[in-house]
């Protein structure tokens, strides 16, 4: 393989320091996303997906007991760069984000196209009248009119918000966007115009993306590739053609049972139980308990196999595995 | 396309036999918009003419999107909000006109579920309080006897063993279960009617077939009405049988769920079909065709059909300017859009 | 507010620390309650019966005494009364006798006494007896301290004998009797003291009694004031006096504040806008002014001024912060659950809204405690404390009256000072540690 990948992380640890005890958020994940490619962390509440995109952007809360592993951006590995280092040449200038509900985090006294030209300035060294320029050219891309450039948040809807919102993280031409739940909040066709406007946006102009949701329904509508993470850790790793036909790990197949489906006849299924608290993850495997197809060897925590060309975190694959990845 | 729930149902909306629970008839719910408190700007037209019967048992899904004021069209049902035109009428009494014990007589009947599992319980009151409450307010005095219901809702609810969960507050559940107590609250009193404002769209993707699941059970063990309002499609299959679709307070087109699916006639619920994604690889090679824009302001909705700035297919003269009355185009299956004006007959407005 | 709040709350030293300060002062306030009863406290405040009589004016406690290096005396009593002393009586000619005795005492102090009397009790029918004072230095020398006949009770104020001051050529007697004579600067004598008590009696049955009263400069745990008063008293006595004013007026202006607010952000429309604007008018008025008004004009009882500080502080910016925390509750889920199944509007602001208050009041109560132990303690400070009661307030009112901070008598005011700002230290201490419990957004802080 002679083509860096776009994006490598390693053994990417992220603990929390809470009064209770140490919250294992982000637990040894490994994943890589190419160039030009969707890549989608499918997990419910409470796995540490959000978790996961403030590592890689080391937006680290003050209580941090535990960062380590290596992200490695076009062939660099920036977690041993300094914090001010960091800042200037990797936030917002290789990687940037989308948060949670990001159209309810602008600053309300603040003009949309202020908002949005700032990273411009801050980051490219643009003068403020060429970093306007820049803002209207990117609310263009993400499909908001011009004149919105001087209103204020509040005189937008919730749609145009998210979309000003991706504008933001649009606009230093990052190589990779994470985006956090970028659609929970809204509306079904609002939804489909955002993930509309994603998609031209990767078509047009080559972004990368990294998709974390718990929405498996419209993931699919991005996805290139769907890593799936359970309680801190990653469970699976498919492309996403095999994933949504014929996913791997047992959660993965019961994600896919659970979406109730429109078109079909079938009835959905839920999964028993809930999954394990971050605090004192179980020993073994940690989804044992809610697995239809547990046995003995579940007692211990099972390696990342290879199954053709994708990656399984489940004893069930040790026979049909052409490596050990872990 | 087979339903796979209308197996063991006594409800069948089309028998006779079954009483008019819910009967609403031109409704209106306007809020008025004031500068500084008092001088009047407008009125916010948040349900702008809606009339619909449902019957004892029966279960029917309201869907749109935010906005359209779906809300505030349950919350009258619950008389939460006052009708300002317009009547419902719950078993043949207009309900606006209810007062004091009357007033808590209906109340009784109906049973409301909230989005926010945690927002609808008190932090400060154990699970065993809680549904204790509408007990008391209804005036049931013994205290064994409340506690014998609460335990009976906790059963229905599968909140068990019930002896883990009274004593805990609601921080100490999960959303799930947290929905389940809401539930419980909802049917302590044995309402004959069930109001659930998308009672799943605030939890986990596992957990929402649970509680789906969990609705269904109760409506076809107590012959419970249901209106389950939702802007998921892809869940009203689970217990609806009708589904109606509003769009800026109005409701746009009425039909049987399966109906509706194989034959969506109006443009806004085609869009609507079209949003709804299944997990499908393929939906990343392709832009959905929906149309752009956003629902209309409620203060000051386009003139004619209120959808029309953003409809492919509008008619130039007619659509913009005048409003598509009811159109009956197959038996039990209405629409508001003047596309099919020629092919059914007129319905009363 | 449950179990782990409170476990939670011992996490936090200053908690404990509060809470021990604030029981020690409860405990304090109850005993004092029981062993000194209201009525006999205010007689005894008053003066009532001559108790003080025997302390010393405007003496710091004795315990200033480890710091010092030249001790103060403390008050030395020596009485002839019920056989204390033994007496001579001898006859001189028919009824006339003379009876003799002696007091005697061991002087150790570094300074002088601030006054020396001799109280005298005499029974006689027509002739009392007349008496010589005799004083007796360690080394031997005899000063002739008085010769006068008594009349049933006299007090013979040695220190303020004018003829025995030009006798000692001006100096004052409890220097002059104590002075040391080899010493070059002024220092007294230390050693054993007499006071020779010789009188003739004129009738068989006539007798007299003497006590003698060296007055020190020191007294007891916390001093005296001007008027010879006991300051323990009156700290002791201030301990439940604030305590109850400040968590009387705490605790119903809360609860006043929170249920108005409760009311008027449940109903709105005009039932609001009239408590709003009351409270913004009422917000604009002084309070202090007030209040001197009331007790100049109408009476200076701490009850009326308890009930009228009251009544200024219910409409006040309480209302207006818990109002927007009841209209943002007003909004949620539960209450319009609760409306969906019948609640009542009374049920809803009782059952609903208060509970959610609950925990934002408390820390804020307990922290309010202390500004109306200090608003009491400023009336009285501006001397509009009530009249009869002895308060902290009053102790420092009447120490600046009388000028403590220029006379050096810094004790006076301070110790009432301390024991405000121990109570204010641990009521605020207990507050914000609450705070934090019950409000765990500011726990980072």
């Amino acid at each position: 393989m002679s083509e860096t990948r776009l994006l490598q992380i390693e053994d990417l640890v992220l603990y929390f320091k809470t009064r209770i005890g140490n919250v294992q958020a982000v637990d040894h994940v490994s994943l890589s996303l190419e160039r030009h490619k969707a890549m989608v962390i499918l997990g419910e509440s409470g796995c540490g997906k959000t978790s996961m995109a403030r590592a890689i952007l080391r937006l680290l809360p003050r209580n941090v007991s535990k960062y380590s592993g290596k992200v490695i951006i076009d062939g660099e590995d920036v977690m041993p760069m300094d914090d001010e280092t960091f800042r200037k040449n990797v936030r917002w200038v290789q990687v940037s984000m989308v948060p949670q509900a990001a159209m309810n985090s602008l600053n309300p006294v603040i003009r949309v196209g202020d908002q949005v030209a700032e990273p411009a300035i801050v980051h490219m060294g643009m003068s403020k009248e060429e970093a306007l320029a820049k803002a209207s050219e990117t609310f263009g891309l993400v499909g908001v009119p011009e004149d919105f450039l001087v209103r204020y948040p509040f005189e937008l809807s919730g749609g145009m918000r998210q979309r000003v919102a991706i504008a933001m993280a649009l606009i230093t031409n990052p190589k990779i966007i994470i985006l956090d739940e970028p659609t929970s909040a809204l509306d079904l066709l609002t939804q489909a115009n955002i993930m509309n406007v994603l998609k031209k946006i990767k078509w047009e102009h080559g972004a990368s993306y990294v998709l974390i949701t718990h929405d498996i329904a419209t993931s699919s509508e991005l996805a290139d590739v769907v890593a799936v993470m359970y309680a801190g850790q990653i469970v699976e790793v498919n492309d996403a053609e095999s994933f949504f036909s014929q996913p791997l790990h047992p959660y993965s197949q019961k994600l896919m049972a659970s979406v109730p489906r429109l078109r079909s006849d079938r009835e959905p299924e839920f999964i028993t139980g809930r999954p394990p608290s971050l605090l004192n993850p179980p020993t073994g495997c940690r989804f044992a308990d809610r697995c239809p197809f547990r046995f003995d060897k579940c007692n211990a925590e099972p390696p990342v196999y290879e199954v053709d060309g994708h990656l399984v975190k489940c004893w069930l694959y040790e026979d049909k595995a052409t490596g050990d990845v872990s | 396309m087979s339903v796979a729930l209308t197996k063991n149902r006594h409800a069948h909306p089309n028998v006779e036999a079954d009483e008019i629970l819910l009967s609403v008839k031109n409704l209106r719910v306007w809020f008025e918009l004031k500068k500084w408190g008092f001088s009047h700007v407008g009125w916010v037209h948040a349900v702008d003419g809606v009339s619909f019967d449902l019957r004892k048992g029966e279960a029917i899904a309201i869907v749109g999107e935010s906005g359209c004021g779906k809300s505030s069209l349950m919350k009258t049902f619950l008389l939460l909000n006052r009708p300002t035109e317009g009547k419902v009428f719950f078993r043949g009494v207009d309900i606006s006109t209810l007062k004091g014990k009357e007033l808590k007589k209906f109340r009784s009947h109906v049973g409301y579920v909230q989005q926010d599992p945690y927002g609808a319980l008190p932090p400060f009151m154990t699970v065993r309080r809680i549904l204790e409450e509408p007990l008391i307010v209804n005036g049931i005095k013994s205290k064994t006897e409340r506690e014998e219901r609460v335990r009976r809702a906790m059963h229905e609810v599968t909140l068990t063993p019930v002896e883990d969960f009274l004593n805990k507050y609601p921080h100490m559940l999960s959303g799930g279960q947290q929905q389940r107590v809401v539930i419980a609250r909802a049917m302590i009193m044995e309402p004959l009617l069930l109001v659930a404002d998308e009672p799943v769209s605030m939890l986990d993707a596992s957990v929402r077939v649970e509680i789906l699941k969990l609705l269904r059970k109760l409506q076809e063990e107590h012959n419970l009405s249901v209106i389950y309002i939702t802007h998921d499609l892809s869940t009203v299959k689970y217990f609806s049988e009708r589904i109606f679709v509003m769009y800026a307070g109005k409701l746009i087109e009425k039909a049987r769920i399966e109906e509706l699916l194989d034959n969506p006639l109006h443009p806004y619920t085609e869009a609507l079909l079209t949003g709804t994604s299944e997990p499908d690889a393929a939906n990343a090679k392709v832009l959905k065709d929906i149309p752009p824009g956003e629902p209309p302001s409620l203060v000051h909705p386009p003139a004619g059909c209120r959808f029309h700035p953003r409809c492919s297919r509008m008619i130039e003269g007619l659509c913009n300017t005048e409003e598509p009355p009811e159109f009956e185009v197959f038996p039990g299956h209405v629409v508001k859009c003047w596309l099919y004006k020629d092919q059914a007959e007129k319905l009363e407005q | 507010m449950n179990l782990n709040q409170l476990k939670e709350i011992t996490r936090y030293p200053s908690a404990i620390v509060g809470i021990l300060l604030i029981a020690f002062l409860v405990i304090l306030s109850i005993y004092v309650v029981i062993a000194l009863p209201y009525h006999q406290t205010i007689m005894k405040w008053q003066g009532a019966g001559g108790i003080w009589m025997d302390n010393p004016r405007t003496a710091p406690p004795e315990w200033v005494n480890y710091f010092r290096s030249k001790k103060l005396p403390k008050t030395i009593i020596r009485k002839s009364a019920n056989g204390a002393v033994q007496k001579k009586r001898t006859p001189i000619k028919g009824d006339i006798s003379d009876e003799d005795f002696v007091f005697s005492f061991n002087y150790t102090a570094d300074e002088f006494p601030q006054e020396i009397i001799v109280d005298f009790t005499s029974k006689y029918k027509k002739k009392a007896p007349y008496i010589t004072l005799t004083w007796i230095t360690p080394d031997g020398r005899k000063i002739d301290v008085g010769n006068f006949a008594l009349h049933e009770e006299t007090t013979r104020r040695i220190s303020q004998d004018k003829k025995l001051i030009a006798k000692l050529n001006g100096k004052p007697p409890e220097v002059a009797l104590f002075a040391d004579p080899k010493s070059k600067e002024l220092k007294p004598l230390k050693g054993t003291y007499k006071l020779d008590v010789d009188g003739i009696i004129f009738e068989p049955k006539s007798d007299f009694d003497a006590k003698l009263v060296v007055y020190g400069k020191v007294y007891g745990l916390a001093g005296t004031d001007h008027l010879r008063r006991d300051l323990m008293l009156a700290l002791l006595w201030g301990t439940p006096v604030a305590l109850i004013f400040g968590l009387l007026a705490a605790l119903a202006t809360s609860i006043l504040t929170m249920i108005i607010a409760a009311i008027g952000s449940w109903y709105s429309s005009w039932v609001d806008s009239i408590i709003q604007r009351i409270t913004e008018v009422n917000m604009m008025l002084p309070v202090l002014p007030i209040l001197i008004m009331i007790g100049v004009f109408y009476s200076r009882s701490l009850w009326v001024m308890l009930g009228a500080i009251i009544l200024l502080s219910i409409f006040g910016a309480g209302i207006k912060s818990y109002r927007s925390i009841f209209m943002q509750e007003r909004e949620s889920g539960y209450i319009e659950a609760a409306k969906a199944y019948g609640a009542s509007d009374i049920r809803i602001i009782f059952f609903y809204l208060i509970p959610r208050i609950v925990p934002i009041l408390i820390p804020s109560l307990v922290v309010l405690i202390p500004s109306f132990v200090f608003l009491e303690a400023s009336l009285a400070v501006l001397g509009l404390g009530d009249p009869v009661m002895p308060t902290w307030g009053k102790v420092i009112n009447e120490a600046i009256t009388n000028g403590a901070p220029y006379k050096g008598l810094y004790y006076w005011p301070l110790e009432p000072a301390f024991m405000l700002m121990l109570t204010g230290f641990s009521f605020a201490m207990l507050g914000f540690a609450l705070d934090r419990v019950f409000n765990p957004r500011l726990r980072g802080m």
